[in-house]
């Protein structure tokens, strides 16, 4: 496997942007490259030339941008195609993307085309150092047990990751890098994209929110989750549900936790009436500070919990919205 | 018209509890069930097939013998016939080894218009096998399907991503992974699981696919599980009762207020 060298992350992109997931995997991507004493670089497909400066100061060494312009994002397929062939090129030790639905979709195809090594979902990077191998750690199982695993013998060693899973890379504007343009002749394949359209029902994105409030069937009734809507609107926070509160119809599928639906790891979540099966532990545990409520102190979610509180979430909701109100107000 | 399903036999997590102090799950070696998303895409193609006049689906699985189980699950849910890889040679198998064995399946199977499998399997959550069986046989991938629409030969699909909906449009033969979203399956009646279970299920091994054992199996997955351990799972709980509850929200606040998020 001589021949290849450098850690390569690949930029997410929104709407044309870079989404500032990047600056996490800027972060992990410097310290893989740090502890193997080489590159950095960054891959941006189809993004205006705007964000890349701010990669360098980030942690890039080297920012390569394809096809600016002339390729969009979303749709899988050529992005996977231009990825590949710059990594034939390139020849990367270490590829990293964000473990998100186009991460997740685009880095699959090119370790099948680049027949290689991929682990999805990482919580945790690092290098071995005997070996100098990529150790790749990721919750398995429904997150009861964790598994770390290496691609010994086939390069580059790709991996994504959960965001949030790491903060923002500092930024240093002292730092300098090379920014190269490329442009490969686009395989327009059989998919067209037609178009967005925003979830109305999320004003905060639930995979990025700092908070996560979220109501289970001991919510009661519909009337009793907007308890828990009305608690994540004074926190600036995302609102979360479980399986049976979707099944009920109290909230759309967009806000599902849990092995079904999403995985989130804010900095504080809250379970309001969530007996906490591992269906929905496993799409919430590794939130910083958990906080459960719920009537039965026996319930599972209480095992996972920081701080647990035993009662009726429908009368300790709405009380701790006054609260939270009342400490915005005092400042 | 031809729809192939990848189902995945998975241990049942639904019911299961935990045991506290090690962490893990407490469940009984015949608790296995098919991969619930499996149970969408399989509705998804009888769905389609009932559009269709003429469409086949073929239920496609690779595990131990065991998972003729999940295939005749998907035979009493309206799939046509099942087809199992199983062997030893295929034991130990990461996603790139399973969806080289999927993808020479497939080809096996041609011609065909429409792959569709769950987004991911609750055992693995990888994800990763859908999109790299269709990087193998070169079809274009949606993944995270929610919504299908079949227009005269065009699919028009939506996918749900982190703050809302995708739709694209692709002309088969495409792969496409489903979402829980997508439909609503309903169990089988009784009779059609009857019948279900005198189907048979041919299984194909290495040599069914002109495939080598070192391109299967552990021996042709690229990656290795080198430790295996338990997450910290049980935290340090602050309990407060009943009576505590104004002390209790006093210490959230607190906590909302050091970690910056208020």
């Amino acid at each position: 496997m001589a021949g290849h060298d450098g850690v390569m992350i690949l930029a997410e992109q929104k709407n044309g942007r870079i989404h500032p997931v990047t600056h996490e995997l800027l972060h992990r991507g410097r310290q893989l490259a740090d502890a193997l004493h080489t590159e950095l670089s960054c891959v941006v497909i189809g993004a205006g030339r705007d964000d890349l400066q701010e990669l360098i100061y980030r942690g890039a060494d080297r920012v390569y941008l394809l096809n600016p312009g002339t390729m969009s994002f979303f749709l899988a397929g050529p992005v996977a195609g231009a990825l590949t062939r710059l990594i034939r090129e390139e020849r990367p030790a270490v590829v990293v993307a964000a473990a998100t639905t186009s991460g997740r979709t685009v880095v699959p195809l090119a370790a099948a085309r680049l027949e290689t090594g991929l682990t999805a979902d990482c919580t945790e990077l690092s290098i071995e150092p005997e070996s100098k191998l990529l150790l790749q750690t990721r919750p398995a199982i429904g997150g009861n047990v964790m598994a770390t695993i290496k691609t010994p013998f086939s390069r580059p060693q790709m991996a994504t990751v959960r965001p949030h899973s790491m903060p923002p890379a500092p930024r240093d504007t002292s730092r300098h890098g090379e920014i190269i343009e490329k442009s490969y002749p686009i395989l327009s394949g059989p998919e067209k994209f037609l178009g967005f359209i925003k979830d109305e029902t999320q004003e905060v994105n639930l995979q990025e929110a700092d908070v996560v409030v979220t109501g289970g069937r001991g919510m009661k009734s519909p009337a009793g989750f907007k308890l828990v809507e009305e608690l994540a609107g004074v926190l600036g926070a995302g609102v979360g549900a479980t399986r049976a509160v979707v099944e009920l119809g109290w909230a759309p599928y967009s806000h599902q936790i849990g092995l079904s639906g999403k995985t989130v790891a804010p900095k504080v979540y809250i379970a309001a009436g969530v007996s906490g099966q591992i269906q929905h532990l496993a799409g919430m545990q590794t939130a910083e500070y958990i906080v459960a409520i719920n009537e039965d102190p026996e319930a599972m979610i209480f095992k996972v919990a920081d701080l647990g509180l035993v009662g009726d979430a429908l009368q300790i909701v709405p009380r701790l919205t006054a609260e939270v109100k009342k400490l915005k107000e005092a400042r | 018209m031809h729809i192939v399903v990848l189902v995945k036999q998975v241990p049942a997590t639904d019911n299961v509890r935990l045991d506290p102090e090690k962490g893990i799950m407490i469940r009984g070696a015949k608790d296995n069930i098919i991969n619930p998303l499996d149970e969408n895409a399989v509705a998804e193609a009888v769905r389609i097939k009932a559009l269709l006049p003429e469409a086949t689906v073929t239920a496609l699985a690779m595990g131990p013998e065991a998972a003729r189980e999940v295939l005749r699950e998907a035979a009493a849910r309206g799939a046509d016939r099942g087809v199992l890889l199983s062997g030893r040679a295929y034991a130990g198998a990461d996603t790139i080894a399973t969806s080289r064995a999927l993808a020479a399946a497939i080809k096996k199977l041609s011609p065909v218009d429409l792959v569709l499998a769950g987004e991911r399997a609750t055992d693995g959550e990888t994800g990763q096998t859908g999109p790299m069986v269709a990087a193998r046989l070169d079809m274009p991938v949606v993944t995270y399907v929610r919504k299908v629409d079949w227009q005269d030969g065009v699919l028009q699909v939506e996918r749900i991503v982190e703050d809302g909906y995708e739709q694209v449009e692709v002309t088969p033969p495409a792969l496409l992974t489903v979402v829980k979203d997508i439909n609503k399956p309903r169990p089988p009646s009784l009779k059609r699981r009857l019948k279900a279970l005198k189907m048979e299920v041919p299984v194909w091994g290495p040599e069914d696919l002109a495939l080598a054992a070192n391109e299967l199996g552990l021996k042709g997955s690229p990656t290795r599980v080198v430790k295996v351990f338990s997450p910290r799972l049980v935290r340090q709980t602050r309990m407060f009762g009943e009576n505590e509850t104004t002390s209790a929200i006093d210490e959230l606040l607190r906590q909302l207020t050091a970690r910056n998020v208020v």
